[in-house]
């Protein structure tokens, strides 16, 4: 007898939105404040600097998403970060939000985030 | 020069070969070997004999020495160190000059210093450690043809290490099992899934139709997940024509990257590969076959590391490292020190990681180191450790072993190593800690769950034969 009775059927489809991914972190739980606020430490820790970025659900593969203002060049302060990922949120409450570290040695992103996954 | 005469007859290579007070260039190509002298032979006339026959000499004089300027051309053994731990093995350290390389050719440089004179009567065995490439010459390669950074950007992968999954089993499959293996996978989770090194094109599954298949099960899981994804569709081939062919064809399917075996195929063909990837944006996966044959036996043939060095020149955007964990071999420090070696600008001399020399890449991209072996989510925590974000974990049996199928297997790496990666960034000890971290991750994965219940059990701990010298 087959053991197919056992199996769980891998849930995602081409037509749900559900099953779209957003890079790192997105096969975990979305972020709460508290997990949130340790990565962007990890992020402000590194000299990294934040940025927050948005976009329609149904453009999240594009690479370039509409740029909340401006990088927080310098930002030491957690708070301040949580407050423009908050702000952002509240003016794009149907956006995708992600947190980006912008590592300027290495002219990469060492971090890229996404925070607010409506729909998800 | 004047005042030189012709005597014919068989000199001491020390007499020409062995300067200890040699002033090293900047220019330099500098190599260390680990020689075993035969019987009688002592350790300088050793390393002299090495330096000549990997460069101007040769058994006996000959009258159009005196036609041009040897001291000038020669190689020279500057420096020899007993081999900690090793009786009767001794590391000789030679310095070439640039002149004695064509540019650009790490065909050229590895024919010179590794040719012949692994063949020679004087030394019992022979083994090439290290080579230091004077960035001079590094700069006449064209190495990696996109690098780290670069590849990052055109995946959109940031802030982890990236997945993939060489298809199993390796020979057999037909062209659309194979695409549906893929599929699987990629839509699970992970980034990339890699032919096997001998899945070329054989008669049960012909190169065109795998490309075919396997770019709509690419296009489809790129299109269902919203992320970038790609096969390492194996170029490798009988003739470089059929190399190219191959690849033009992987263009035409908007595949992103392509793989080569650079070993196998060689420098010549792996270069002209690299060359032609740079010009049509793909990226290129390399793979190692042959290195155990050459690397793996500590009293002969040439190091990986070496190796390493001779493939970022002549370009690749991913390498093979050996995992440290899985089933191949590799240990700790040693593999850290070629990881270096792929990936850092500048690498300092580090003995206790085996390098020998500093080795100063310019501004040449570094490129990923591959594990893959053997692994499965248990060795996520150790690898997240060990290896950090700029690396491309792959797990075969690690994947498609899972209970549930290929999709799941997939999504229970995807989250072990996001967990992992997590809790790296909150500061926590992974390695020690990794117990916690998964069983934490599978209350909200039960994939990761059935794959942490299938292969608790399974660990890999054999020795190295390749030890690095004790002290």
């Amino acid at each position: 007898m087959s053991k197919v009775a056992n199996i769980k059927d891998y849930r995602s489809s081409q037509d749900d939105p559900g099953s779209r991914r957003y890079g790192t972190f997105s096969y975990l739980p979305e972020m709460d404040a508290g997990r949130l606020r340790k990565q962007i430490e990890h992020i402000l820790a590194r000299g990294w600097n934040p940025a927050v970025e948005h976009v329609e659900p149904s453009r999240s593969a594009e690479n370039y998403w509409y740029m909340w203002k401006l990088p927080m060049f310098g930002e030491t302060d957690i708070d301040r970060v949580l407050a423009e990922i908050d702000e952002c949120h509240k003016a794009w409450p149907g956006h995708l939000i992600r947190l980006i570290g912008y590592d300027n040695l290495a002219q990469s992103q060492g971090a890229s985030i996404v925070v607010h996954r409506p729909g998800a | 020069m004047s005042g030189k005469n012709y005597s014919a007859g068989v000199k001491e290579y020390r007499e020409t070969y062995w300067e200890p007070d040699y002033p090293v260039k900047e220019t330099d190509l500098l190599a260390c070997f680990k020689v075993v002298p035969q019987e009688g032979v002592d350790p300088e006339e050793a390393a002299a004999a090495v330096a000549a026959e990997s460069s101007t000499g040769t058994w006996t004089t000959v009258w159009t020495d005196l036609l041009t300027d040897l001291e000038y051309y020669k190689g020279r053994a500057f420096r020899i160190e007993p081999v900690p731990g090793q009786d009767g093995a001794w590391y000789a350290f030679v310095a070439y000059p640039l002149d004695l390389f064509e540019e650009g050719s790490v065909v050229n440089v590895i024919t010179s210093i590794a040719g012949n004179v692994f063949g020679f009567k004087a030394v019992r065995s022979l083994r090439l450690e290290d080579i230091r490439f004077p960035v001079a010459y590094v700069t006449t390669c064209g190495g990696p043809p996109h690098g780290i950074q670069v590849e990052r950007d055109i995946m959109n992968k940031y802030g982890r290490a990236m997945l993939g999954c060489t298809i199993k089993p390796k020979l057999g499959l037909s062209a659309k099992n194979y695409g549906r293996a893929v599929y699987e996978c990629l839509r699970g989770g992970l980034d990339f899934t890699k032919d096997d090194e001998n899945v070329n094109s054989q008669p049960f599954m012909r190169w065109r139709q795998r490309f075919d298949f396997v770019a709509e099960a690419v296009h489809k899981a790129t299109a269902e997940t919203g992320e970038k994804k790609g096969h390492y569709l194996n170029v490798t081939a009988p003739t470089v024509e059929e190399m190219f062919k191959r690849a033009e064809h992987a263009k035409s399917l908007d595949m992103p990257i392509i793989m080569h075996d650079y070993l196998t195929a060689g420098f010549t063909a792996n270069t002209s590969l690299a060359n032609w990837c740079r010009e049509n944006g793909m990226l290129l996966h390399i793979h190692r076959a042959l290195h155990a044959v050459l690397d793996r036996n500590p009293d002969h043939g040439i190091h990986f590391r070496v190796l390493a060095k001779m493939l970022r020149l002549s370009g690749g955007d991913h390498l093979h490292s050996g995992t440290v964990v899985g089933k191949l071999e590799g240990d700790r420090e040693a593999t850290l020190g070629w990881i270096d070696i792929m990936r850092e600008s500048f690498v300092p001399e580090n003995r206790a990681r085996g390098i020998f020399f500093d080795q100063d890449w310019g501004h040449m991209p570094g490129m990923f180191p591959v594990a893959s072996g053997g692994i499965h989510v248990w060795h996520m925590p150790a690898l997240v450790s060990i290896f950090g974000d700029d690396a491309v974990f792959q797990f075969g049996g690690g994947t498609l072993g899972h209970p549930w199928g290929n999709a799941a297997g997939a999504a229970a790496n995807r989250v072990a190593l996001e967990a992992c990666t997590e809790a790296r960034n909150q500061g926590r000890n992974v390695e020690r800690e990794g117990k916690e971290i998964l069983t934490a991750a599978a209350k909200h994965s039960p994939e990761l769950g059935a794959a942490m219940e299938t292969w608790k059990e399974i660990t890999f701990e054999f020795e190295t034969v390749d030890k690095l010298a004790a002290g």
